[in-house]
């Protein structure tokens, strides 16, 4: 695959800066800084940037309960996503959503979604736009194992195979359904096999390897463009962290995995991985990458000082948004 | 002026509307053929881009709407029938309704869902329930109950004009109801009640079809002297609370009759708003008329035991008037 410097370096600052913002917030969130759910994607990085990485601003994602990463992917500004989580004003959402449902209008960000399976008819009506606007914007869709047993999977699948909608459904196979191994209550091994009931193209992806998912993206974003219709990719990936952060609290540890899962997944880093084929292959040095991280550790300490400088709501704007 | 018939406004509504704006477009169960005749003949004016059979999978459908509406387009989106709501509850009640809120402002959601409720002769219990007060208690959405031709046509054309997702209910026994329809750009606003017709003893708050069943016991009462105050709210969310209260403030009395269920129904929350704020108007306790609690049955002379009635309404009024 054809592949710019520039593109690369990018590719790289999203993942540093999924990667580093998640740590914070988990360590904010455990630090009782941080109120309410908080779902974090380490680990996971590679997926969200591999399929930003083959959209534009106008392209459309819908995202999930561990939405950070994809927010950041899409474009998403860490200071406002900071101030949300801080339920801020000052945040994307005017503190109204909180850490499962950012969103940004503006980059093409639909929302994170707190209903498991609740963003794939969003995005599948998101496509529907695009045709009846007649415009080729395409509109991606981040579920994760467990959405793919809800109807509205199947649902969305069929409805935008049979409108041949300009959407790639992306499921993020982490293994697990919250506490739940994903093979103890999934009818197939694989979740891309679902897409032959369907009639549409379903590709098992290492969604470790952001150029991987990059080109299997780049692949599904040509298809829909061209209104050939939706694709279905399953990202193979693992969240190191818990489901929620702070289960430990209420499950203990090692409630529902091993340690050494754990441990053999951390082996698998999506961001190592990238500095050693960027070693191996000559393209950006190692001094560059530093500098990616100490620039973004820089730009997340300046989010999280605009969240922490930032004014609560005040109770007066309670009742604003609920009606346009 | 011309004469027509409940189904022909929502034809008419449609068509003008989606003439006036080309993101505007139609989705949902057989909407193409059109079982009952209200988009019947748009797939010919609009094509297949715009006029859109779903496959029957609500959840799947109106979710589509919902995303439809949040990237910038204007959906009216078919429920066949309205306790088919209950397969896309989440998509109604989580996503249409909640986030715009949840966003901040961001999203717009302008969205028309549009169903068929109520007894309608034989249909049982899932085909026939009142489901407004489902959606009564969820912040965000509008609430349409049109009583007659004229409103629905009105109605629905301000609910797709509408930036917030609103609900359009149409009864089903409503269908070959007739009347004249102004021409030209006909709209009632979201909102407004209408006073169907004045009255000084009691006034009866009616939705959907009970209106016209108001009307024939307000004609017949009058000729006992007792004058009924018929107030149709049109809509239940935004609700015209002020016309309601100051019908109370001058009759004070009042009956509520819905076809909906009596515990936790529109008409107790009118019963509930009157109480809180118009009881210092009230010389006769509230009272409500609604169908039964049961599921609404199949063989006729149960569904007719369960729906509120004529009878049951006159009874209530001679009731509070006590005569």
């Amino acid at each position: 695959m054809d592949i710019s410097t520039e593109e690369l370096l990018d590719i790289y600052h999203t993942m540093q800066k999924i990667r580093l913002f998640e740590s914070k917030v988990r360590d904010l969130a455990m630090a009782g800084e941080i109120p309410g759910f908080v779902h974090v994607s380490i680990g996971e990085e590679a997926s969200a940037a591999g399929v930003c990485a083959a959209l534009r601003t106008t392209d459309r994602i819908t995202s999930t309960h561990r939405g950070h990463g994809h927010l950041i992917a899409k474009g998403g500004r860490l200071d406002k996503m900071m101030a949300e989580i801080f339920g801020k004003r000052t945040g994307y959402c005017k503190g109204k959503g909180g850490s499962m449902h950012i969103v940004d209008y503006s980059l093409g960000i639909l929302g994170a979604n707190g209903i498991v399976g609740g963003g794939l008819p969003i995005a599948t009506g998101s496509g529907l736009a695009a045709v009846i606007a007649g415009k080729d914007d395409v509109t991606a869709s981040f579920f994760g194992d467990g959405a793919s047993n809800e109807g509205t999977f199947h649902e969305s699948l069929n409805l935008a195979a049979v409108w041949k909608l300009p959407v790639i459904f992306v499921c993020e196979n982490n293994g697990f359904g919250e506490f739940t191994p994903m093979e103890t209550v999934t009818s197939v091994k694989d979740i891309a096999v679902r897409a032959q009931a369907y009639g549409i193209p379903g590709h098992i992806v290492d969604g470790n390897d952001v150029l991987e998912v990059l080109r299997y993206t780049s692949e599904a974003v040509a298809r829909a463009r061209a209104g050939e219709g939706p694709t279905l990719l399953e990202c193979k990936t693992y969240r190191w962290e818990g489901h929620v952060v702070g289960e430990q609290a209420f499950l203990g540890e090692g409630a529902y995995r091993a340690k050494s899962e754990i441990e053999a997944w951390k082996l698998k880093c999506p961001l190592i991985r990238f500095e050693k084929w960027c070693a191996e292959n000559g393209k950006i040095s190692s001094a560059e990458l530093k500098k990616i991280v100490a620039d973004t550790e820089k730009e997340l300490a300046d989010a999280i000082e605009f969240a922490r400088a930032s004014e609560l709501p005040d109770a007066a704007e309670v009742t604003d948004d609920v009606y346009a | 002026m011309a004469q027509i018939n409940f189904i022909q406004a929502i034809n008419e509504a449609l068509a003008e509307e989606m003439e006036r704006d080309p993101l505007t477009f139609l989705m949902g169960e057989d909407v193409v053929l059109s079982a009952f005749g209200a988009t019947k003949g748009l797939i010919d004016k609009f094509g297949a881009k715009r006029v859109r059979n779903t496959p029957i999978s609500e959840a799947g459908f109106v979710g589509a709407a919902v995303g439809a509406a949040m990237a910038g387009t204007r959906p009216i989106c078919e429920v066949e029938f309205a306790s088919f709501f209950y397969c896309a509850f989440d998509q109604v009640c989580n996503q249409a309704a909640k986030l715009r809120y949840m966003s901040g402002g961001q999203a717009t959601m302008p969205i028309t869902f549009r169903a068929v409720f109520g007894a309608m002769g034989g249909a049982a219990a899932q085909h026939s329930e009142t489901v407004y007060a489902q959606f009564l208690s969820v912040p965000g959405l509008k609430l349409v109950v049109p009583s007659g031709p004229s409103d629905m046509k009105g109605l629905l054309k301000s609910a797709i004009r509408d930036n917030n997702p609103v609900i359009v209910f149409e009864h089903g026994a409503l269908g070959r109801l007739k009347e004249e329809v102004a021409g030209g750009d006909h709209l009632v606003p979201l909102g407004k009640a209408a006073v169907k017709r004045e009255g000084k003893n009691v006034t009866l708050v009616a939705i959907g079809a009970m209106v016209p069943k108001a009307m024939k016991v307000a004609d017949k009462l009058e000729k006992e002297n007792i004058s009924v105050e018929v107030i149709d709210p049109r809509t239940l969310i935004p609700l015209d609370e002020n016309a309601i209260l100051a019908s109370v403030e001058k009759t004070n009395r009042i009956v509520i009759a819905d076809e909906g269920h009596l515990r936790g129904g529109a008409a107790a929350d009118i019963a509930a708003i009157v109480a809180d704020k118009g009881f210092d108007f009230l010389d006769a306790p509230v009272r409500r008329v609604t169908s039964l609690d049961v599921p609404i049955p199949f063989s006729p002379p149960l569904e007719k035991a369960a729906i509120a009635d004529e009878a049951r309404i006159e009874a209530a009024i001679r009731d509070v008037v006590g005569r």
